[in-house]
C-alpha cells in the first residue's frame, strides 16, 4: 500500500469512529432498548392463555423473522411517504430496528421464561405471591440469566445490521466510510477499515458479555 | 417460634375443633379422575401421615389443600392459626366448577396464608440467598417488618443449624441443607397447617435423618402437618392419624401403630407388604 493510502485511512480513522459514537453506536443501544420492551410484551402476550393475544404476537413474530430487514427499513422510509406519513431517517431506523429486535427477542424471552422450572412458580405461589409478583421476582430474574447469551448476540448482529441505515440516509460508521471511499476512489481501504471498527465493537461487546454471564452466575452451580 | 394458642386446657371429653376439614374432595385431569372424593379432618395439633403407592393422588390432595391445583368438587375448610381473629373459611370447588375463577381470590388467598408446602424437590429461588429465600413471603407478600422477620428468620435458621449459611445461594447447600431451608422458609409464613410431599425422598440416605428429626421436633412443639411419606417408620412415631390413600380414595385411616401393624384393607395390606419387602 502506497504511503498516501495509509495517510488516508489514518486521516479517515477519526470520521469513522465518529459516525460509531454518533450513530451506529447510539442507533443500537436505543433500538435494542426499545425493542426489548417490545419484545417482552409479545413474550407475555405468546404466553397468555388467552387465544387472540398469543395469536397476534405470533404473527407479529412470524412477519419479523420472515421478512428482510433492509425491506422492513424501506417500507418504513420510502413506502409510508406514499401513504403521507414521511418519518426521518433517524427515528425510521429507530422504528425499524426495533420492530426487528423485538421479533428475535420475544422468541429467546418466551424460552427463558419457559426454561424456568415450574416448580419456581408453585414456590412462588406457595409463599402467598400472585402470577404478576411470581413472574417479576421469581421468574423474569431467572429467565434474564438464561437470555443473557441468545441476547447479547442479538444485540451483536443489530449493531451490524445498523450500516443498512446508511441505505436510508443515516450517517453513521458506514456512511462516513462509504462517502470517503467515494471521494477518494479508496474502496477496498475504507471498506476494510469500516469491517475492522465494527469488528473492534464487536469484540468489546463480547467481553461485555463475558463479564455480565459471569456477574449473574454467581447463584448457579459451576 | 411455635403455633399460636394452644388449646392446652380444653375439656379431657370436648373434643379438639378440626383445623382442617376436607369433604368429597374430587378432581380429574381430563378424563383422568385422580380423586374420587377424600374426606380429612385435621384437628389442631395432629399430624396426618398420608400414605400409598405411586400415582393414587397424595400429591394432588396436598396440592389442593395449598390452592396450587384446584379441585371440581368438593369442599376445604381451614381455620386461621388463632381463632379469635382468624374465622374459619370454606371452599366450595363444586360452586367454582373447576375453574380458579371461579373461586373468589380472596378465598384461595386465604387457603395459601394458612397452608404452607414443603416441596419434595425443595424448589428454593436459586436467585436469592438463603436469608432472602425465608423472607420474601413475610415481607414481599405478608408485608411484615423487615426487621422483625429478619431477626425471625434468622432464629429459624439457627435452629435448623444453617444460621452460617444465611448468605449462600441454595446451590452452595447439600440436599439435606437445602430441605430443612425449604422447611424454614414454610415456617416463617406463620401457617396453620404444614404439608410436606415427601420431604426426604429426594435426599441421599444419610442426609434423611437430619430432616426427619426436624419434623418430629416441629410435630412435638404442636404443629399441625400433613405429611406425605414413604417412610413407615418416620409415619408410625410421629403421626397421630395415617391415612392409605389408594386410587383417589382414603381405604382406611386410623392410628398408626394400630394400622400399621394390623390394617384393616386388603389393598393396605398389600402395599405395606411390598414396602417392607420391596424384593
Ligand atoms: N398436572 C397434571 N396433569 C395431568 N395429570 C396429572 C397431573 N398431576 C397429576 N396427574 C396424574 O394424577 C395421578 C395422581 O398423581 P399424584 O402426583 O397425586 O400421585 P402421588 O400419589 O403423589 O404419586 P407419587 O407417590 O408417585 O408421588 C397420576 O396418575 C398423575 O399422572
Ligand atoms: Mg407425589
Amino acid at each position: 500500500m502506497s504511503e498516501s493510502t495509509w495517510q488516508l485511512l489514518l486521516d479517515s480513522l477519526w470520521p469513522l469512529i465518529h459516525g460509531a459514537i454518533t450513530g451506529t453506536i447510539p442507533l443500537a443501544l436505543s433500538s435494542f432498548a426499545i425493542g426489548l420492551v417490545l419484545a417482552l410484551g409479545l413474550a407475555l402476550m405468546r404466553l397468555s392463555r388467552r387465544r387472540w393475544l398469543s395469536s397476534i404476537a405470533q404473527v407479529y413474530i412470524s412477519i419479523v423473522r420472515g421478512t428482510p430487514l433492509l425491506v422492513q427499513l424501506f417500507v418504513i422510509f420510502y413506502g409510508l411517504p406514499s401513504l403521507g406519513i414521511v418519518i426521518d431517517p433517524w427515528p425510521s431506523a429507530i422504528v425499524a430496528f426495533s420492530i426487528n429486535v423485538g421479533g428475535y427477542a420475544a422468541e429467546v424471552i418466551r424460552a427463558a421464561i419457559l426454561s424456568v422450572p415450574k416448580g419456581q412458580w408453585e414456590a412462588a405461589y406457595m409463599i402467598g405471591m400472585s402470577h404478576r409478583r411470581a413472574l417479576t421476582r421469581i421468574i423474569l430474574p431467572q429467565a434474564a440469566r438464561v437470555s443473557v447469551p441468545p441476547l447479547s448476540n442479538t444485540f451483536i448482529s443489530l449493531v451490524k445490521d445498523t450500516s443498512l441505515a446508511s441505505l436510508i440516509l443515516v450517517t453513521e460508521l458506514f456512511r462516513e466510510a462509504q462517502q470517503v471511499a467515494a471521494f477518494s476512489q479508496q474502496f477496498m481501504a475504507l471498506y476494510l477499515e469500516a469491517a475492522l471498527l465494527y469488528w473492534v465493537i464487536c469484540l468489546v461487546l463480547s467481553s461485555g458479555q463475558g463479564a455480565l454471564e459471569k456477574r449473574l452466575d454467581r447463584y448457579v452451580a459451576h | 417460634m411455635s403455633p399460636t394458642d394452644q388449646p392446652t386446657d380444653q375439656p379431657a371429653d370436648q373434643p379438639t375443633p378440626a383445623l382442617l376439614t376436607v369433604r368429597g374432595l374430587q378432581k380429574s385431569f381430563g378424563a383422568n379422575q385422580v380423586l374420587q372424593s377424600i374426606d380429612l379432618t385435621v384437628a389442631r395439633g395432629q399430624v396426618l401421615a398420608l400414605i400409598g403407592p405411586s400415582g393414587s393422588g397424595k400429591t394432588t390432595v396436598l396440592r389442593c389443600l395449598n390452592g396450587l391445583e384446584i379441585a371440581d368438587g368438593g369442599t376445604i375448610e381451614i381455620i386461621g392459626a388463632d381463632d379469635a381473629t382468624h374465622a374459619p373459611v370454606t371452599i366450595d370447588f363444586a360452586a367454582a366448577h373447576g375453574s380458579r375463577s371461579g373461586v373468589p381470590k380472596k378465598t384461595l388467598g386465604t387457603l395459601r396464608d394458612r397452608s404452607a408446602m414443603v416441596f419434595q424437590h425443595y424448589n428454593l429461588f436459586p436467585h436469592k440467598t438463603v436469608l432472602e429465600n425465608v423472607m420474601e413471603g413475610p415481607v414481599v407478600v405478608q408485608r411484615r417488618p423487615r426487621a422483625e422477620v429478619e431477626a425471625e428468620a434468622l432464629a429459624l435458621l439457627e435452629r435448623v443449624g444453617l444460621s452460617e449459611k444465611r448468605d449462600s445461594y441454595p446451590f452452595e447447600l447439600s440436599g439435606g441443607q437445602q430441605q430443612r431451608v425449604g422447611i424454614v422458609r414454610a415456617l416463617a409464613l406463620r401457617p396453620t397447617v404444614l404439608l410436606f410431599d415427601e420431604p426426604t425422598s429426594a435426599l441421599d440416605p444419610e442426609l434423611v435423618g437430619d430432616v426427619l428429626r426436624l419434623i418430629k421436633e416441629l410435630a412435638a412443639e404442636g404443629w399441625t402437618m400433613v405429611i406425605v411419606t414413604h417412610e413407615l417408620e418416620f409415619a408410625r412415631e410421629v403421626a397421630s392419624e395415617v391415612a392409605f390413600v389408594d386410587g383417589g380414595t382414603i381405604v382406611e385411616h386410623g392410628d398408626p401403630k394400630e394400622m400399621l401393624r394390623n390394617p384393616q384393607h386388603e389393598r393396605t395390606r398389600q402395599f405395606l407388604h411390598r414396602l417392607l419387602f420391596p424384593f
